[in-house]
């Protein structure tokens, strides 16, 4: 009986060494999700990031008809990847309301001609402070929010082909809902 | 000698540029600036140290030159300036980004064992010691 409680310590130790072995192995996880999933956008309001487009406030995503809210930026690369996929929701109807982070107008209007506009208003927010408050942790990133100014979905990193049927899905959920 | 170190450093800053795209605009008003109020200085560097940069998760925004740690500095030192309570914006950030966000340890529903587990022990410690003492005396 003794000589078994002699290998109880190793064992723990062997059990400690293959989870961290496990948990080496694993894929790091660099984004940090908002949790304000589910809240309501609290309120702001962005001046037109360049001549051409309005730009956002709370009204706008409290007018009855859910919408995407992207947050990008004309610095950003993967939001040129991400273009392409935007401009095949917004031929679909959806309607993609734009949120330029740290973003000077002329470079905004140079990224938009370079590679599409599907956005119909454009806020600009220089110190990130809508990001900030509904928990964006970086560009590009998507939010589903409802007819209610609630935010019902949140995609991170750019939009692929693939998370585009994913996007019409929670938008009419979120149709659905409101 | 130093005038040529200087010219070769003048042509180098031109390739310099481009990296800075990120920064296209000039960098918060208060993520670089200390506020006047000494005290409030104090109470601001210390939050900035216990949160996490978003951006570059291994450092606090005290520690990064992100942008969006700029920003977050910003947001920081402008709301204590506003006579906004630390723990309140802590609060507030943590209600966003989830406990994630910041460094300062919580008990909560998934960090009790943390605090449990060391009291537990020394607990058990205790009672094998003090029965081996007796057991000695």
């Amino acid at each position: 009986m003794t000589s078994l409680k002699v290998w109880i310590p190793l064992a723990i130790f062997l059990l400690f060494c293959g989870v961290a072995a496990y948990q080496l192995t694993q894929p790091k996880d660099e984004f940090v999700e908002s949790t304000m999933v589910g809240k309501p956008v609290p309120d702001f309001e962005l001046r037109p990031a360049l001549a051409e487009l309005p730009g956002v406030s709370i009204a706008d995503l409290k007018d009855g008809k859910p919408k995407l809210l992207n947050i990008w930026a004309s610095w950003c690369v993967p939001c040129i990847a991400e273009a392409p996929h935007l401009d095949v929701l917004k031929r679909q109807g959806v309607e993609i309301v734009g949120v330029a982070i740290r973003d000077r107008p002329e470079d905004v209007a140079r990224f938009l001609n370079q590679y599409g506009n599907p956005y119909t208003k454009i806020g600009a927010d220089d110190l990130s402070e809508i990001q900030l408050s509904i928990g964006s942790s970086g560009v590009p990133e998507t939010f589903v929010v409802d007819g209610n100014g609630i935010i019902r979905h949140q995609h991170l990193g750019d939009v692929r082909a693939e998370h585009v049927p994913v996007l019409l899905q929670k938008l009419a959920e979120a149709g659905a809902g409101a | 000698m130093n005038r040529a170190i200087a010219s070769i450093l003048a042509v180098l800053s031109l390739f310099a540029l481009p990296l800075a795209a990120q920064q296209s605009l000039p960098p918060a008003p208060l993520a670089y600036e200390q506020l006047e109020d000494p005290a409030q200085e104090e109470a601001a560097q210390a939050l900035m140290e216990t949160l996490r940069c978003l951006k570059c998760q291994s450092q606090s925004i005290a520690d990064s030159d992100a942008p969006m740690a700029g920003d977050m500095r910003h947001q920081v030192r402008s709301r204590i300036q506003a006579g906004e309570e630390p723990e309140a914006i802590r609060a507030w950030l943590v209600e966003r980004y989830g406990d994630y966000v910041s460094y300062a340890p919580t008990v909560s529903e998934t960090t009790w064992p943390l605090f449990a587990v060391p009291v537990l022990l020394l607990l058990v410690a205790g009672l094998i010691l003090w029965r081996r003492l007796r057991k000695a005396s």
